[in-house]
């Protein structure tokens, strides 16, 4: 579709977005460079991206999105359907995002590290960009107020990021007399970027790195079902955020 | 061509628009005036499908505007500040609109020329003036020679020259048989061009008339002055 080419064009030659893909490849390229094996500078990389990415997509986007209100109006009032419109610049935003890390961090990926991982190092990224575009939609549509919901997207950034899997350990050390190791692994799920960290450790196998929930997460599931469970889950952190934007964009006076 | 019926629109308890009647036909020049928060910008937006409404119904050409998009082709709109996709060059942003009007034929570059678009068709959005950006958005609503022209403040950031540019374009397109529903806060520069005035206070309409009848009524020579004598010998 038209609108969408030209979104991703836009946003494409965005300073920030320009400057985000540098400083990815700068990060990759030095991380692998300086330590000795390519397995220890595959875990600073994942944890740059596991902080970084998630946090200037769901910025960026929310940002994006709030400063095109007056273009959301003209296209609206345009015979295009408010889906179409909603759908092009999602898609748009979350392209030229995933592009970016893929230039930013997949290219040294392919170069350092053991083929397997790489690919699955960049789905994740890939999926984690993405969510957190979702989420920023998500973030843009429950506040009409640009603050507001910017305030709302660190929150979440905040939470997901760096909050949730010391929650989780909390919550396990107070209830550890229970058998409450299922209950942690559904935890799990609601955090798309532990989520990708477990993704990533099950391939790499070192437990230690794993944080809490990846963890228990390996226990119950063994490699392979963890991959596709854990596939699966990020796929519904893009489509739950982003369905229910949607309907709210539906409806929502301009 | 336009029919609207008890439309209301409440934004939480403000009451933006309340139980609004009225009717526009082809071939007018409306200027719809009032002060500011009288719901001006929300009756445009009901009518552009921006604005979902709470009551009431527009009828646009005899079909009912709810859940319906298509009726949009024969309207252009330009809005009081146009604001673009800060990396997008003038070509793209009107290729794009071009795009999404595909199938389209009778295409009108009257103002594309007269406003020399094309010297700066490479230039991004961000880099322009307030008033380069109001000749994009006005190049885009005449672009397709749409049956209805809904424009917001159309003057405000030209310079003279282009205001009377697209002046004169208002007045061609109402004789072509367009509907134009204007707002302005500047009631001269409307002087020429409308024929009818719509004046809206607290979301109510207060006057829908002729501009030949109003003057005549107030026996006053301008609209200006006759809104001002309406309001101070409180008749409306």
């Amino acid at each position: 579709m038209k609108v969408l080419k030209y979104v991703a064009i836009d946003i494409f030659k965005n300073k920030i977005v320009i400057a985000y893909t540098i400083m990815l490849a700068l990060f990759s390229w030095s991380a692998f460079s300086l330590e000795d094996n390519a397995s220890k500078g595959l875990l600073t990389v994942l944890n740059i991206v596991l902080l970084t990415v998630p946090l200037v997509s769901v910025l960026f986007s929310t940002i994006y999105v709030y400063n095109s209100n007056e273009f959301i109006e003209l296209l609206v009032s345009h015979p295009v359907k408010r889906s179409k419109i909603w759908t092009a610049l999602f898609i748009g935003l979350a392209s030229s995002l995933a592009l970016a890390y893929l230039i930013g961090v997949g290219i040294p990926l392919l170069l350092f590290a053991d083929l397997g991982t790489a690919l699955i190092m960049i789905a994740a990224g890939i999926l984690l960009s993405v969510i957190f575009v979702a989420v920023a939609f998500l973030c843009s549509m429950l506040t009409r107020d640009k603050a507001k919901g910017i305030g709302l997207s660190i929150m979440l950034w905040l939470y997901f990021a760096l909050l949730f899997d010391g929650l989780v350990l909390f919550l396990f050390f107070q209830f550890s007399d229970y058998p409450i190791e299922k209950f942690v692994v559904g935890l799990s799920a609601m955090s798309p970027v532990d989520l990708c960290r477990i993704l990533i450790l099950l391939r790499l196998d070192v437990s230690a790195m794993m944080g809490f929930t990846g963890a228990v997460f390996q226990n119950y599931f063994g490699n392979h079902w963890g991959l596709l469970l854990s596939f699966g889950l990020l796929s519904m952190w893009i489509l739950v955020p982003f369905y229910w934007s949607l309907r709210k964009f539906k409806k929502k006076d301009l | 061509m336009i029919e609207i019926k008890n439309l209301t629109k409440y934004f939480g308890k403000l009451c933006a628009v309340d139980h609004l009647n009225l009717t526009l036909n082809l071939g007018e020049c409306v200027a719809l005036i009032g002060p500011n928060g009288c719901g001006k910008t929300t009756l445009i937006k009901a009518i552009l499908g921006m604005v979902l409404p709470d009551k009431g119904e527009i009828i646009f050409d005899g079909k009912n505007i709810k859940n319906d998009n298509q009726y949009r082709r024969q309207i252009g709109y330009m809005p009081q500040i146009g604001r673009y996709p800060e990396n997008m060059t003038i070509g793209h942003v009107i290729e794009m609109i071009r795009g999404i009007r595909d199938g389209h034929m009778d295409w009108d570059n009257d103002l594309y020329q007269l406003y020399e678009l094309e010297k700066m068709l490479n230039k991004k959005m961000r880099t322009l003036s307030g008033g380069t950006t109001q000749k994009v958005s006005a190049t885009l609503a005449f672009m397709f020679n749409p049956r209805v022209l809904i424009l917001d403040e159309p003057t405000a950031g030209l310079d003279p020259i282009a205001a009377e540019i697209i002046k004169q374009k208002i007045i061609d397109a109402r004789n072509k048989g367009s509907l134009i529903l204007i707002t302005s806060h500047l009631l001269s520069e409307l002087e020429d061009i409308v024929s009818q005035v719509v004046f809206m206070q607290d979301g109510k309409l207060i006057l829908h008339q002729n501009v030949k009848e109003l003057k005549q009524n107030t026996q006053q020579e301008t609209i200006a002055k006759s809104i001002v004598h309406l309001l101070k010998n409180e008749v409306v």
